[in-house]
């Protein structure tokens, strides 16, 4: 057989030859497909820009001192391991708060809610939510946290605006994680007579882990890095604590007010004379530097889960 | 009954009766209303939004939507769908899936459940050196026979199967017919089929729905026979529509 279709070929060589339609399909083919790498090329090029900039105006400050150092000297001198400590402060307090309200309502919403009016003004709520600026949850924390439940400007009234900031992309995520899972899985369980929440414990929460995890830590990076709504809240722009031992790792209560990266580099800036500039510029690596890790977890988690994926 | 989901009419004033021991088959084109049933029967149209149904399914007098534990009833009726669906568990989890969630954590009774259920399911020569494996990693025919050894392993007294082998191939199909007909001896089975012939060699009474509604429920030679009762059955049944 093989050999009378290569003596077809021979014999009648154009049935496979281009044709002007075909040659210009190819052509625009290629044309799109350059003129989306040069857009993808223009998106890369200042996250690099900003990158490159930023470590080479920082490269002075850049030692292992300066990370683990205080401020000195009318903050002049010294390095950024007060700003560093609030802010993992604030990341785990506000996520130990959003992330049980936050994944709880999302299995809520997606799980059990009914497709009613209930549920719609929920969803949308939940929306708008994601939609405040920041700097209105901030006025929103003064209020609510810091005013009215008489936290004071405090690590707990800045966490807990945080999380309501969170709140909203959590429930999201988390919903958007569930949604992953298909329903047939669901309808095979409540056919053997499985509940709503045993399907949930064993079929469905083990199968979307993977992306409530990546939802969380996503988050991680967005609350480290956001400066109004700790502004009144919680932040102070300095706070002698311990250089050494194990208080310097625990350096802030509840209730005290505590120093932020984002924070302390707009105070650097602004409020400051004679701060060195590769320290403005040191405080925003390791800022971006803290974004960029916990970023990398989270990719290195949702390589590692999906390679295990079941179906 | 009638079940509507909003305000479109899924079923309109269907009514038959079911023998014990029997293969009842349903047959009827798409869209008629087979599906609603079944899910009517275990009460999985509970999870469907919008789905309201008025009547009443009796299983030995009771009516299924007045029963207090839906759990049990459940679990009273297998249930095996168009398309295979293996958990994302082990062979072995897929069968004591229900027995699981029913409450036995014997491992040896399990162990047995799941070796029986397996068997009947003629699946136990094929995977019982992998009862680890992923149940998803099966091929479709034999994830559509742990499906069926699935819906045993809760010892139904109703089995129900939906076009299930609309995604199987031919050998397949022959193996779960015959394991069908060997589990007639010991439960009902309701036998949801597109496949006109498949109803002709196993059903022992038919029922037709076209278009929400219950045109014909006869024995099967009646049914398939050159008279029966609707013309739209024969029409049906000959091919010449649907």
């Amino acid at each position: 057989m093989a050999a009378s279709i290569s003596e077809r070929d021979e014999r009648s060589p154009a049935v496979f030859a281009t044709g002007p339609v075909e040659r210009r399909k190819a052509f625009v083919d290629r044309l799109v497909q350059v003129a989306l790498a040069v857009i993808v090329l223009l998106v890369v090029l200042p996250l690099v820009a900003i990158l490159a900039h930023l470590l080479i105006k920082a490269w002075p400050a850049l030692t292992w001192s300066f990370l683990v150092k205080n401020p000195t000297n009318y903050m002049t001198a010294g390095g950024v391991w007060s700003a560093l400590v609030g802010t993992i402060y604030l990341v785990l307090f506000s996520l130990a708060i959003a992330t049980p309200i936050g994944v709880l309502a999302g299995i809520y919403l997606h799980e059990y809610a009914g497709d009613n009016w209930a549920t719609r003004i929920v969803n949308l709520a939940v929306m708008s939510l994601a939609g405040v600026p920041s700097i209105v949850h901030a006025l929103f924390g003064v209020g609510a946290f810091v005013l009215f439940a008489h936290m004071g400007r405090s690590v707990l009234a800045a966490s807990c605006t945080l999380a309501v900031m969170t709140l909203p992309v959590l429930i999201t995520s988390t919903r958007e994680a569930l949604s992953a899972v298909p329903r047939t899985f669901r309808e095979a369980c409540w056919n053997m007579g499985a509940s709503r929440w045993q399907t949930i414990r064993t079929i469905v929460l083990p199968n979307s882990i993977s992306g409530i995890l990546t939802g969380i830590i996503l988050q991680v990076s967005r609350t480290a890095g956001e400066t109004a709504p700790i502004l009144f809240t919680g932040a102070v722009v300095f706070v002698a604590i311990p250089d050494t031992g194990l208080r310097s790792f625990f350096p802030y209560g509840i209730w005290d007010r505590c120093m932020a990266l984002s924070y302390h580099l707009f105070i650097l800036k602004t409020q400051v004379s004679g701060v060195p500039e590769s320290f403005e510029y040191g405080t925003a690596v390791v800022l971006f530097g803290l974004v960029l890790s916990v970023n990398l977890i989270s990719i290195a988690l949702r390589v590692y889960l999906r390679s295990r994926k079941k179906w | 009954m009638t079940a509507r989901y909003g305000s479109k009419v899924a079923l309109r004033d269907v009514s038959f009766d079911i023998m014990a021991r029997e293969i009842f088959g349903i047959i009827g084109p798409a869209n008629s209303g087979k599906t609603t049933l079944l899910k009517c029967i275990n009460r999985t149209i509970d999870f469907v939004p919008g789905a309201a149904v008025e009547g009443a399914v009796r299983i030995e007098g009771q009516n299924v939507f007045r029963v207090g534990n839906v759990y049990e009833l459940r679990r009273q009726i297998g249930m095996v769908f168009p398309l295979p669906v293996g958990l994302p568990l082990s062979v072995y989890d897929n069968v004591a899936y229900a027995p699981r969630m029913a409450g036995v954590r014997n491992r040896a009774t399990l162990d047995a459940l799941v070796e029986e259920c397996l068997r009947q399911a003629a699946l136990w020569d094929e995977v019982k050196d992998r009862l680890k494996m992923l149940g998803t990693k099966l091929s479709g025919g034999q994830q559509q026979r742990l499906t069926i050894a699935r819906a045993l392993s809760h010892r139904p007294r109703i089995l129900c199967l939906d076009e299930f082998s609309i995604a199987v191939d031919p050998v397949t199909t022959m193996k779960i017919e015959d394991v069908l007909l060997e589990l007639k001896e010991k439960m009902t089975i309701v036998l949801v089929t597109n496949l006109v012939q498949q109803a002709h060699r196993l059903a022992d009474r038919v029922a037709f729905l076209n278009d929400s509604q219950l045109i014909e429920v006869g024995p099967c030679d009646v049914i398939f026979s050159e008279h029966p009762a609707q013309q739209l059955t024969f029409d049906y049944v000959r091919g010449h529509f649907g």
